[in-house]
């Protein structure tokens, strides 16, 4: 694969391609308050969480790559627990804002850098855990073969598009206002015909 | 949809502006003290000598906030901004388009009808509002005149004779433009478009308008990832901004030209504040230039309804969505670029 692209990119894909086009396409950023909550959140991680599980190694902020996949990214946080034959294996755990999605993303994400650290280490990494901020709860996740082929479809659909160069056209859709980017995407400008509309200007 | 935010506009000569925290700090001379929060604003435009501090820029730029710099007259002089913006695909295919001359007359005829059917309306609303108290024979006739100009224009035609025709509609349009000013005591009259420098008062008003609205169309452009020196209609010519001149064209007249208007037949400025220099230049004075700047910013909240997006708006996103539509068109989302028809 050409070029590496942050693991952020696959949540974004499976949001909305064209959101995630206009982000790693178009270099289109938009900050609003979800993105800041999400930014102080993990601000918080990093000064509260050190050595929080009694018993757990824990890392933060580990960077990861995996040229199988193309990507690249940081997990906010790997505790080393002890797998079945004693030896000890990494457990990604992800800080999200908010409560547990009902689709995949998360879990995407999270078994994307499980892979990483797969290829990393040459070790298996059979689970993780997802923490929600509200409610405050730990969601194991297993990173069975059905989540991980979900997770390289998604990373070959991504670099198909970015390497294409493509923006999709706007879906409007009712996750269009939950949208950070929906200022600027304008998902309702329509795409009525341009020559009747000014056809009828004229008639007026 | 975006949302319309507010633009910083300082005109305080000698005022400094810095950093405090998310707050832009203006401090003047007299060392008097404001304070922005940075999120509430959409840009800052500095006229004249208006000094601002580096680490304020670049917290603008990491914002995604312009500052501009323009001199006390207008005319612009500089921009700072973030590394953001820029699509070099889509402004690949508006340099390919630019030069295709098929493509290029049928950009520029977009512009022109959206230009032609506005200035009809304008003088309509004229009469509508005014029709007693002006010489109504002389509107009528040229809003009809302009309704078949645009009629022209629609039909398929050379980016020259295009450009021939909206000669012929400004004329008609500026020929009549006086009977609009209703204020007959002769301290505002109007003979016809001169700029570089406005020799009289109504022509200082329009000249500054107008470029307070090049500047506005010209970030909604950088925004969309277009770029504003490449036009259809207006051609290249360095330091000109081709793209933004042409986008401007539907909009002069129904926001600058009406400003102007209200502003004169209001009496909210008078002949007072201006003065005139030995070449004959008419300048604004800076009471003047504040109370055109408070006009302009309220305009720009004034809701109107997208006639094509169908969308109630507030004018100054109007602007936004007209580079957003002429992106799509660029993109082949669109079969052509559709105008903001103000009805
Ligand atoms: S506004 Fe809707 S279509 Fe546009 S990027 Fe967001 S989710 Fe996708």
């Amino acid at each position: 694969m050409s070029e590496l692209l942050p693991i952020s990119a696959l949540q974004h894909y499976l949001f909305c391609p064209r959101q995630c086009a206009l982000i790693h396409v178009e270099k289109v950023w938009v900050e609003n308050r979800f993105t800041v909550e999400g930014r102080i959140m993990h601000r918080r991680v990093d000064s509260e969480q050190r050595g929080r599980r009694a018993g757990a190694d824990q890392d933060l902020s580990v960077p990861l790559k995996s040229e199988r996949l193309g990507l690249y990214g940081i997990a906010d946080v790997v505790e080393m627990v002890p797998g079945p034959d004693g030896r000890e294996i990494p457990y990604p755990v992800e800080y999200k804002r908010g409560s547990p999605k009902i689709l995949d993303w998360d879990r995407v994400q999270l078994c994307a850098q499980a892979i990483c650290l797969e290829e990393m280490l040459g070790l298996f990494v059979p689970e993780g855990a997802i923490f929600y901020g509200k409610p405050r709860r730990r969601d194991v996740v297993v990173f069975d073969d059905k989540l991980k082929l979900l997770v390289k479809e998604t990373a070959m659909e991504l670099h198909k598009m970015i390497a294409e160069a493509r923006t999709p056209p706007p879906v409007k859709d009712k996750k269009c206002r939950s949208c950070s980017l929906a200022g600027e995407c304008m998902p309702g400008l329509g795409n009525a015909k341009v020559e009747s509309y000014l056809l009828s200007a004229l008639k007026e | 949809m975006k949302k319309l935010l507010n633009t910083l506009y300082v005109t305080t000569q000698g005022s400094y502006l810095s950093k405090d925290g998310e707050c832009i700090v203006v401090r003047s001379e007299d060392g008097s003290k404001k304070k922005f929060p940075v999120h509430v604003l959409d840009g800052v435009v500095c006229f004249g000598n208006v000094l601002c501090s580096p680490f304020l820029l670049g917290h603008c730029a990491d914002s995604g906030l312009a500052v501009s710099f323009l001199t006390e007259n207008g005319r612009f002089l500089a921009e700072v901004k973030g590394p953001q913006s820029g699509n070099v695909l889509l402004r690949r295919e508006q340099y390919r388009r630019a030069d295709d001359p098929v493509q290029t007359s049928a950009m520029a005829r977009s512009f022109l009808i959206g230009k032609t059917v506005n200035s009809r309306t304008v003088l309509r609303r004229g009469l509508r509002d005014h029709g007693d108290r002006i010489d109504s024979g002389r509107l009528e006739k040229a809003a009809l005149e302009l309704d078949s100009y645009a009629k022209r224009l629609s039909s398929p035609l050379v980016l020259e004779e295009a450009r021939g025709l909206e000669g012929r509609a400004a004329n008609v349009y500026f020929n009549v433009f006086d009977e609009l000013i209703l204020k007959n005591d002769g301290e505002f009259t109007f003979t016809g478009r001169n700029r570089r420098p406005p020799l009289d008062k109504v022509n200082c008003l329009l000249s500054f308008v107008y470029t307070l609205l090049a500047h506005d169309v010209r970030s909604a452009l950088e925004a969309a990832g277009l770029d504003p020196q490449v036009g259809f209609l207006h051609r290249d010519r360095p330091g000109r901004p081709g793209l933004a001149l042409d986008v401007m064209e539907e909009f002069r007249s129904f926001m600058a030209d009406r400003i102007v208007l209200t502003l004169i037949n209001r009496g909210e400025v008078s002949s007072k504040g201006f003065s005139v220099k030995e070449s004959g230049a008419v300048l604004m004075n800076d009471d003047t230039r504040r109370t055109v700047l408070q006009a302009w910013q309220k305009r720009k909240s004034d809701i109107v309804l997208h006639p094509y997006i169908k969308e109630k708006i507030p004018l100054g996103i109007a602007f936004h969505v007209q580079a957003k539509l002429l992106a799509r068109c660029l993109r082949n989302d669109l079969d052509g670029y559709p105008p903001f028809f103000w009805k």
